[in-house]
């Protein structure tokens, strides 16, 4: 893995329709942060992460230091889970930037790949179908698949949104083993204890920024009240 | 009895023998397009895109005749402009792409039957519809080839994307920054397909031989590799079994070919070993560890 540049927001605003889902947002992600992304539904989380990973037109404004190294882990629902590919070969898609379009997969690259399956608890399940995983075990085989990227920014949207409470736990642990390696991680998230308990660093908006900053002063009442107030007025007008 | 029912007909007759051919590299071609078709839940694009050649095919008809190249040419024209055009407005508006695509087909459907119907008095436009594959001659068999060893090659190189776009389509995006330009090859590939099928079926029986034999493998086959090699023999095998029912029973070559791959896939709705009704109404005992 490269040093991770600092991430730096200035001033974006990302629309649709013209309506904006993330409003003259500015702020940095440093270097090896754990940050959690909360606020309520519709307030442009998905839609930053996707701005970071370079999925959306920006409006307006610039986002630096989002350069190739990214692995994104988008919401369940994107996934074909009846296309019919096997737990491994899905798993080793995350070896793209090094295989590219003809490289052969080798040895190597196998053996990384089951090690990342080995990792998230999926020991044996290399020549299973996709399809044939459940929603917590389909999941772990992202995660394996985030850790072949080996990439310096990691972007989860909601990664723990569909799984139990056990798969949490064991995810959870994944993500602050890529903290401790010196990776960039943003989270988006619902669970406020999760957050609180694990997530150093918090970003909590409602299309506008409300806070940034230490989890224990982003998360109080007086803020998340505030959040709720913002996007209901957003709501009014759009 | 057994030889002069199945094998004469293809020793003593030289145009058995070429459509046989012909039915050989329309499956080599069809066989794996029409997998990433279903696998793209885009079954129902081929006909849409089958039935938009018509035009471009109707009018190279007009200017040269029943000419193997002009014909052909314009039904790729004639595909590739709708198919761009469909791309092109779901991704500038707000018009999904199977809504764009159904607008510029129906449009180009039209302009091809008004064509047909007013300058086409020719009884040989028929063949445009439904085909001549009894009549392949050499040409149309090396094009037909050659379409067949182009498709090959070039899902060779696209295929890795090709499977991401399908499974996972966000990942390509973040990863690659594009899908779009794999997507378009795709289409290019789908249509260059349905021309080579036209002249051997005619535009409306061409996608049978691409959709029905990959939708029937659906209930044998696990993967990608599987699915591709097993439509493609399964469209060999109706093009085979096809051709030798019309011979024998002195029916149009076309409508038995489809028919069998017709067959082929009722019956994997109902034996197939996976999801088929037979596995579902009659399933083995479930393990007990």
């Amino acid at each position: 893995m490269k040093s991770v540049p600092p991430l730096h927001i200035r001033d974006l605003t990302v629309a649709y329709d013209r309506v904006p889902a993330v409003h003259h947002l500015s702020g940095s992600f440093a270097p090896g942060s754990l940050t959690a992304i909360v606020g309520p539904n519709g307030a442009g989380k998905s839609t930053l992460l996707k701005a970071i990973a370079g999925l959306v037109p920006l409006g307006e404004g610039r986002i630096e230091g989002a350069n190739g190294n990214i692995a994104y882990l988008p919401q369940l629902a994107e996934i074909d889970r009846t296309f019919p590919i096997a737990v491994i070969d899905a798993v080793s898609l995350g070896l793209w930037r090094e295989v590219g379009l003809f490289r052969a997969i080798t040895g190597e690259h196998v053996t990384r790949a089951r090690a990342a399956l080995a990792a998230v608890g999926l020991e044996g399940f290399e020549r299973k179908q996709v399809g044939a995983l459940s929603a917590g075990q389909l999941q772990r085989a992202l995660f394996a698949r985030l850790m072949l990227q080996d990439a310096g920014l990691i972007l989860l949207d909601e990664p723990f949104a569909a799984v139990d409470e056990r798969t949490s736990a064991d995810l959870m642990q994944l993500v602050a083993n890529w903290h401790d390696e010196g990776r960039t991680v943003i989270a988006v998230l619902h669970d406020l204890e999760r957050v609180r308990a694990s997530f150093p660093e918090t970003l909590l908006m409602a299309r506008e920024p409300v806070a940034w900053g230490p989890t224990a002063e982003v998360l109080t009442p007086e803020n998340l009240r505030r959040a709720r107030y913002v996007s209901d007025a957003w709501g009014d007008a759009a | 009895m057994i030889y002069d029912a199945l094998i004469a007909p293809f020793v003593e007759y030289g145009f058995m023998r070429r459509s046989l051919i012909a039915c050989l590299a329309l499956a080599i071609g069809g066989g794996p397009i029409g997998t990433f078709l279903v696998l793209r839940r885009m079954s129902l694009m081929g006909d849409a895109m089958s039935h938009a050649l018509l035009p471009g095919a109707a009018i190279g008809f007009l200017i040269a005749g029943l000419s193997l190249w002009t014909m052909s040419i314009g039904g790729l024209v004639a595909g590739l402009t709708v198919a761009f055009l469909a791309g092109l407005v779901s991704r500038v508006t707000a018009l999904r792409e199977d809504a764009s695509l159904a607008g510029f087909y129906l449009i180009s459907l039209a302009l091809g039957v008004l064509i047909v119907s007013t300058q086409g008095s020719n009884v040989d436009l028929l063949h445009v519809l439904f085909g001549t594959i009894l009549s392949v001659t050499d040409e149309a068999l090396i094009l037909v080839a050659s379409i067949a060893t182009l498709t090959v090659i070039a899902l060779a190189l696209i295929y890795r994307p090709l499977v991401i776009e399908c499974f996972d389509p966000a990942f390509l995006r973040a990863t690659t920054g594009g899908g779009t330009v794999w997507h378009f090859l795709f289409l290019v590939l789908v249509v260059v397909n349905l021309v080579a099928g036209f002249q051997a079926l005619g535009t409306l029986m061409a996608l049978g031989l691409m959709m029905l034999p990959a939708a029937a493998a659906r209930f044998w086959a696990g993967a990608v590799w599987s699915l591709a090699a097993l439509s493609t023999a399964l469209a060999f095998l109706s093009g085979l079994a096809g051709l030798l029912l019309s011979y024998n029973f002195n029916l149009p070559s076309g409508p038995a070919i489809i028919l069998t791959a017709g067959m082929l896939y009722l019956g994997s709705i109902l034996l197939g070993t996976r999801d088929s009704l037979r596995t579902r109404y009659f399933p083995r005992a479930h393990f007990h560890d």
